[in-house]
């Protein structure tokens, strides 16, 4: 087995040597995809050597060199980094092959360039979770930002364009004018980048006092793929984008990665000591709070099936940061955990959603009605997930939502634990509402789907139609390489429930510098 | 009033350089027409040439160049004491015009001093006076601290006291003046044998030559940027068909406005 | 006779005395090859000096054996050796690249004059970079500028706008240069040295009218050559109208020697105990560089006209020049020397890439550049590339002076600054956004002016295109070599200064 110090350069590095394989193999797509898979084995299993060192209690770490004097591009893996890289390369494989579906079955262009940039990517999602300095992890945070424009505007209409650049726009305006002055001004007063459990700022607790909050602010809006409101709005234009895309951005790396910085600056910048001795992550904890209400009410109202399922994301992810700002052991180890639930869940959803979209072209809400039928194992799939992503058990989401409860608990934030009640009832909602339509109602009146003019009016009682029903309405599923990844994915989250123990215990280092 | 008049007066060059700059800077900006822009910024640079000119000039001084045999200059001043500023610029006498240069506030100083004081007097004092003292001797041999407030013209009224140097002009309120640096730092330097020589034979008055020697050098510039903007307006008549500014203005926002930019508009 | 002793003189002689030899050449390649080699016959010296610097420090030339102050010295220290290798190395990439992309855009006949026009230029660079002597630095100013205003004007070929644009800035530009030479004639009169260094010691404690006066007319005189924001109109037509090639060399070189002048004069010449030094940081160059950064970037997001989108950001990023300095520490001035070295690069390399499509297209108008990456995708990448770097995108040396930038803004207490200058450069990311995004996402035009063949730029442009684009990224990944440089160049030069080291 390899060092797991090589292990963490090396993933990072592969998917680039990856990227250069499959611009070398641009002419035969079955070799460009094999190149493609073997990298995501391969990767997958750097981040489990990885993760199973850092579960033997080592810190691998390579130091790649000095960019500037004193700042190092340099990588180290702790436990947070390795859950993150591990759930990243694990669902980037099963996303990979899931494109290959996906891509083929929409007979899509640029499909090299697709792959290519899909590499860059897990790349830049590696380099974030393992970087072991605030340097490193923000060019990966742009190599990020950039390597996935190109897959958001993917299509290269005038829609793909206005979207692309809402994306660009604002993750670049939101890193380069926010976080790059926080991490400067970090490295002004604490004269380091490198991550240290219980904080780089906390043993400059004098400096960092009267502008802790300023600078909390910088970190809150500055990592804008956190989709922290008001700095979401990236996110739902980037629904333009390929449903692997969307895959990617929400469940694989992107927002992922923004919530994972969170985090990591809440643990290891500032030290859940300082953050709970500041009152403004109070005001952290009630901006995400709110965002989590509100992004779940305009997920209600969004019949765009991808939009409604990224205002979700939206509303999800604020969990995480909701946990870095309680700032109480329960509240981080929520807002850990819920990266990897939510990951596993979200990425089922949007699967399904690209599964339902290469089968039958349909992105509307209002016209899945009685699809379950045609295409029940995916509804299947986007049942459990759903339930995962709501947080019932014995579903992998129900474990972070618990957690969090308990940190809101802890810290004495009654009201947050009213917020998180009425956030899994708007969840049931506009999630559940999916699956259950499809199943139990009939499919609307599409004179185009239904030969010879039989049938002219909407029907409501689907049970009494069923034997009347053209042979048309057999099961009609999305491509096998689709179907393969989604049920791994809604396994998973089932899998996750019962081995939260031993996660929980994995992570609990990060909570060494904190006060309980 | 009467000093005020005269402290106008006494800087008439200074006056002179002030309006032809103005004036021509005017001329720059006011007129359209681009040949007389060219002169203006040929009266502009004119009063620099002017002004520097006014930097060298030395009450009384000649022509600065070398008299031979007045001077003994004994063979101590190796190269490198004159200022090889331009290439122009004649070698052998090179090096003796440097060394004067310095020594010429020195020489006038004298001069003027020894209008009052009697020149054996000064040339004796500063004689016996090792090299370094040269300045504090100086000091010693003002009469009045007073008038060097007020300032000098280049060419004193006979018997107007007090003008040391016209360098004085620089700083009114400087307790040293400014040539004292030269003078320290020349003898420094190790020329004190060609400035106590030069003390000594006092009557031998050059004209700073180093601005002059510049403003040859900013001469040669002038007139190929003279040159250059005229060549520049006759390629404008010939493209445009005139050249007034306004005009031309017109046109380049026609071509800006009126139509793209494209390799149809390229002139051949 | 020692060659490395002669050095700091052949940086200077080879280009100015092999210029004339290429007027008597015959036209066609020879010329440019000829000038070519030049340009990495003096990359290659500027180097070898850059080498003798860091290692046994300053050197100082005495021209023509004439000790110094009398005789002209040649002084270089890290400061002057960076800029000398950045302006040779400038021309040494933009030369090759001149022939084809100049060809077009210029008379044929002319074209021995525009590499004898072209190395006189680049010895009056070098000029400015390498003396010690201030006259020695107008006289070599104007030898560029000369040259400049007769390489603008070379533009008229394709436009004959360039002809005006050549005549402002000569006028603008003479202008400059003669309040540049009056406040020199007034330290001169202060002083009765024409030595810098010397000058600076002579200096020390005056306080007078004349060295006040020469002080303003010296900063004036600068700030129009350097295209200080207000003083920088004649900048953005003349590089719009300038052959190709040509505005890649001087964005490149020609502003970026201006702001070393400036340097040089504030910290070598007169130094922080001169009492206007404080109030010209905090009064002018802290508020015409904020002010220059907003406006300037503005200003170029609504431009159609890419060059002129370039020139305009050029004086924003002038800007960023200035705020760095005007911190008066160590750090500022080290972020500015970086940013002088790293924004030469990413504007040489857009340049360069804007020439390929002029060369393709003939025009710079921003439609040309629709779904160039369909047409000329190398160049489409390039342009890419070093677009991110003026935003400051990590990995680029845009982000390397930005880094540099906020750590002095927070070190020297200006906080407030590094949010000025983020945000001035999210306006980067506006309007170069606008232009990749045409690039990249909109179809190429299907008729019209702007149909161009699916054909990219020749060999001869794009190497030395990419060569820099790799500068620009090689350099941003390992700052250690231009931080470490800039830094102890900085130190040197605030210990000059008198300020704190």
């Amino acid at each position: 087995m390899i060092a797991p110090a090589y292990a963490v350069a090396l993933a990072v590095g592969l998917p680039l040597i990856g990227c250069l394989a499959v611009w070398l193999l641009d002419k035969s797509p079955n070799w460009r995809e094999a190149a493609t898979i073997i990298t995501g084995v391969i990767l997958l299993a750097l981040s489990v050597t990885v993760f199973a060192a850092v579960g033997e209690g080592q810190r691998p770490g390579y130091v790649l060199f000095d960019v500037i004097d004193g700042l190092p591009i340099a990588f180290q893996a702790e436990p947070l980094g390795a859950m993150f890289g591990v759930i990243a390369s694990g669902l980037w494989l099963v996303n990979s092959i899931y494109s290959i579906g996906y891509m083929r079955g929409g007979n899509e262009k640029h499909q090299t360039r697709f792959y290519m940039c899909f590499m860059v990517a897990i790349a830049a999602a590696m380099g974030v979770a393992y970087a072991a300095n605030l340097f490193t992890l923000f060019i990966f945070y742009e190599i990020l930002t950039l390597s996935t424009f190109p897959l958001v505007t993917h299509k290269g209409d005038d829609n793909a364009r206005r979207g692309g650049r809402v994306y660009l726009g604002l993750l670049l305006a939101t890193s380069i004018g926010l976080f790059l002055p926080a991490i400067v001004w970090t490295y002004a007063i604490a004269e380091t980048t490198d991550f240290a459990v219980g904080g780089i700022l906390s043993s400059h607790r004098e400096a960092v006092a009267p502008i802790a909050g300023v600078l909390l602010a910088l970190y809150a809006f500055g990592i804008g793929k956190a989709a922290l409101m008001p700095i979401h709005s990236w996110l739902p234009n980037a629904m333009v984008a390929p449903t692997p895309v969307s895959a990617f951005l929400h469940a694989v790396a992107v927002v992922k990665a923004g919530v994972f910085c969170i985090l990591k600056v809440a643990v290891y910048v500032f030290g859940i000591d300082l953050i709970q001795g500041s009152s403004a992550a109070d005001v952290f904890m009630w901006i995400a709070a709110g965002s989590i209400l509100l992004a779940s009410i305009i997920a209600m109202n969004q019949d765009n099936l991808k939009a409604r399922l990224a205002y979700s994301t939206v509303s999800q992810l604020s969990y995480v940061t909701l946990g870095a700002m309680l700032a109480t052991s329960m509240g981080v180890m929520g807002g850990a955990t819920q990266i990897a639930a939510h990951a596993l869940g979200k990425i089922t959803l949007f699967m399904c959603a690209g599964a339902i979209y290469v089968a039958h072209h349909k992105t509307l809400v209002s016209e899945l009605r009685g699809m379950g039928r045609i295409m029940p194992f995916t509804f299947a799939a986007f049942f459990i997930g759903s339930l995962s992503i709501i947080g019932l058990p014995p579903m992998a989401g129900s474990w972070p939502k618990f957690f969090l409860m308990l940190g809101a608990a802890e810290a004495g934030e009654r009201l947050i634990i009213v917020v998180l009640m009425i956030s899994s009832i708007l969840n049931v909602v506009y999630l559940l509402s999916i699956p259950v339509q499809a199943f139990l109602k009939a499919r609307p009146g599409e004179p185009h789907a239904f030969e010879g003019g039989w049938y002219d009016g909407p029907r409501y009682d689907a049970g009494d139609a069923a034997p009347a029903r053209p042979p048309r309405t057999a099961i009609a599923e999305a491509p096998l390489f689709c179907l393969v990844p989604i049920g791994i994915t809604a396994a998973g989250a089932l899998v996750l429930f019962f081995l939260m123990d031993p996660l929980y215990d994995y992570l609990t280092p990060l909570m060494a510098g904190g006060s309980s | 009033m009467d000093g005020w008049f005269e402290f106008v007066l006494a800087r008439y060059n200074y006056w002179i350089v002030i309006v032809l700059m103005m004036t021509g800077l005017y001329i720059v900006f006011a007129r359209g027409n681009l040949v007389k822009k060219v002169v203006g910024l040929t009266v502009f640079q004119t009063s620099v040439f002017i002004f520097y000119i006014t930097i060298g000039k030395v009450a009384g001084g000649t022509a600065p160049i070398y008299i031979g045999g007045e001077l003994d200059h004994g063979d101590g001043h190796g190269k490198g004491q004159g200022h090889g500023e331009d290439a122009g610029h004649g070698e052998g006498a090179g090096r003796g015009e440097g060394e004067s240069l310095h020594a010429v506030p020195e020489g006038e100083a004298a001069n003027v001093l020894s209008g009052e004081h009697g020149e054996e007097t000064l040339a004796s004092k500063i004689d016996n006076l090792p090299a370094n003292d040269l300045k504090a001797a100086l000091e010693s041999l003002d009469p009045a601290p007073g008038p060097a407030e007020t300032p000098s013209l280049h060419e004193p009224p006979e018997g107007d006291l007090g003008k040391i140097s016209n360098d004085a002009l620089i700083d009114t309120s400087k307790p040293e003046p400014a040539p004292g640096f030269d003078l320290a730092r020349e003898v420094h330097g190790g020329a004190a044998n060609a400035l106590d020589a030069a003390a000594a034979h006092g009557e031998i008055i050059y004209t700073n030559p180093l601005p002059h020697v510049l403003i040859l050098t900013a001469i040669v510039v002038g007139v190929s940027t003279t040159a250059v903007a005229l060549a520049l307006a006759v390629r404008i008549r010939e493209a445009y068909g005139t050249i007034e500014e306004d005009e031309l203005e017109a046109l380049n926002e026609m071509a800006e406005f009126g139509h793209t930019l494209g390799p149809a508009g390229a002139r051949g | 006779m020692n060659l490395i002793a002669q050095l700091p003189a052949l940086a200077i002689i080879t280009p100015l005395i092999c210029a004339p030899i290429t007027i008597v050449l015959p036209r066609g390649r020879a010329p440019w090859v000829w000038a070519t080699i030049v340009s990495w016959l003096t990359f290659a010296v500027c180097i070898l000096l850059l080498r003798e610097v860091a290692a046994g420090g300053e050197i100082s030339y005495h021209l023509g054996d004439w000790p110094p102050p009398l005789g002209i010295e040649y002084r270089i220290d890290l400061a002057n050796a960076l800029v000398l290798v950045l302006v040779s190395g400038i021309a040494a990439v933009v030369f090759p690249a001149a022939y084809r992309s100049v060809k077009p855009e210029i008379d044929p006949r002319q074209s021995t004059f525009f590499y004898c026009a072209m190395l006189i230029c680049l010895t009056g660079l070098i000029g400015v970079t390498i003396t010690g002597d201030a006259f020695n630095i107008f006289v070599f100013l104007e030898i560029s500028s000369l040259s400049t205003y007769a390489l603008v004007a070379m533009g008229a070929r394709r436009d004959r706008r360039a002809l005006t644009a050549a005549f402002n800035y000569l006028v603008m530009g003479t202008i400059g240069a003669t309040f540049f030479v009056i406040g020199i004639g007034l330290l001169y009169q202060a002083t009765g040295t024409l030595n810098l260094a010397d000058m600076k010691q002579l200096l020390a404690g005056q306080t007078s009218r004349v060295v006040d006066a020469g002080f303003a007319f010296i900063v004036v005189g600068i700030g129009l050559k350097l295209a200080i924001f207000p003083l920088h109109l004649w900048l953005p037509n003349a590089y719009t109208y300038a052959p190709t090639a040509v505005s890649a060399f001087i964005a490149a070189t020609a502003t970026k020697v201006a702001v070393y002048v400036l340097i040089r004069f504030l910290f070598t010449v007169f130094g922080f105990d001169f009492s206007f030094m404080g109030a010209a940081f905090t009064w002018v160059f802290l508020p015409l560089g904020i002010v220059g950064m907003f406006i300037a970037s503005l200003v170029a997001v609504f431009q159609d006209d890419v060059k002129r989108m370039l020139a305009y950001s050029s004086v924003a990023q002038i800007g960023y020049m200035l705020l760095g300095l005007s911190f008066a520490t160590v750090e500022g001035l080290a972020a500015a020397l970086v940013h002088v070295f790293n924004h030469a690069l990413m504007k040489g390399a857009l340049f360069m890439a804007v020439a390929c499509v002029v060369l393709r297209a003939g025009s710079h108008s921003i439609q040309a550049f629709a779904g160039l990456s369909q047409r000329m995708p190398i160049t489409t990448w390039a342009f890419v590339l070093s677009g991110l770097s003026l935003i400051g995108v990590p990995l680029t040396v845009g982000f390397i002076s930005k880094w540099y930038l906020l750590e002095a803004a927070f070190a020297a207490g200006h906080g407030y600054a590094s949010f000025l200058i983020v945000a001035s450069s999210l306006i980067a990311v506006v309007y170069v956004g606008r232009v990749a995004e045409l690039m990249l996402l909109r179809p190429p035009a299907q008729e019209g002016p702007y149909v161009l063949p699916k054909r990219d730029a020749p060999l001869s442009m794009l190497i030395p295109m990419w060569v820099l684009v790799a500068a620009n990224i090689y350099f941003g990944i390992r700052a250690d070599f231009t931080g470490d440089i800039a830094r102890r160049a900085a130190e040197a030069l605030m210990l000059a200064a008198g300020g704190a080291p």
